[in-house]
């Protein structure tokens, strides 16, 4: 399982690929902390390439929200996520911490 | 009761969360031959993720401490899925449920996973005995056809 991050002027992408659960969810972790140590809180999330996340997941990208929302200094945008992750998420209660969109650099130019 | 191979599948892996992927498709492959769609195949999936990782995590305390065995049976109107382990006690219903309508930094990091199985199946049990472990029953009721 590959993470790649792209930057962007003021914005960064990670893009990962596969199942994001207990066993991929730190590595994801991992990516995102080094954005936000960096000061980089304006990040899009690219999860088209991601069929499968469970709560280990969804905990990775709430902590991320959560240090990036701080002082209202960014925002992490979940983008081009399929339809059963949306569901899941509704499904456990988390969806409206997030913020969605279906395509990327549309995502970035919003950020 | 006729428990032929076909809908009677049980297989053991090891308690760690580099085989959640391989306990997925073992289960998505039951519930796609027990004639789930799609959705119901990714939601049966996660709900058993979930479960298999507090079982890694709560009754095993960590990785490569122990087995799981995962059981799926196949009946009529249901599918069974029953998950097997050695580690202590851990009974999901004692763990509070969380409340995620407070502002994201008052949120604290756990217990979706068990909100996630609770809606995806129709029914879950718990048992345990100190010389059989924990056995976590999860039953999914498969829909009528169209009346």
């Amino acid at each position: 399982m590959e993470i790649t991050t792209t930057q962007y002027k003021n914005v960064d992408v990670i893009k990962m690929a596969g199942r994001l659960d207990s066993s991929s969810a730190p590595k994801l972790t991992d990516a995102f902390k080094k954005l936000t140590d960096a000061k980089r809180y304006k990040i899009v999330f690219d999860m088209s390439e991601i069929d499968f996340i469970s709560s280990a997941g969804v905990w990775t990208l709430m902590e991320t929200q959560k240090e990036c929302r701080k002082l209202s200094r960014g925002e992490v945008i979940l983008a081009t996520v399929n339809d059963k992750i949306v569901k899941s998420l509704d499904l456990a209660g988390l969806k409206h911490f997030f913020t969605f969109s279906d395509d990327i650099t549309e995502a970035v130019g919003n950020l | 009761m006729d428990n032929t191979a076909e809908n009677y599948q049980q297989k053991t892996f090891a308690g760690r969360y580099d085989r959640l992927a391989e306990i997925g498709e073992f289960i998505a492959q039951a519930a796609k031959n027990a004639g789930f769609d799609e959705d119901a195949v990714y939601t049966l999936q996660l709900a058993v993720d979930e479960a298999c990782t507090n079982i890694i995590e709560h009754a095993y305390e960590g990785e490569g401490k122990g087995k799981i065995e995962c059981i799926c049976d196949d009946d009529e109107d249901e599918l069974i899925i029953t998950l097997h382990d050695w580690g202590k006690a851990f009974n999901p219903e004692n763990i509070p449920e969380p409340d995620f309508s407070v502002p994201i930094e008052e949120i604290e990091s756990r217990g979706a996973g068990l909100i996630l199985i609770k809606k995806i199946m129709d029914d879950v049990k718990f048992k345990f005995s100190p010389e059989d472990g924990n056995i976590l029953i999860m039953v999914k009721h498969k829909k009528k056809e169209e009346e």
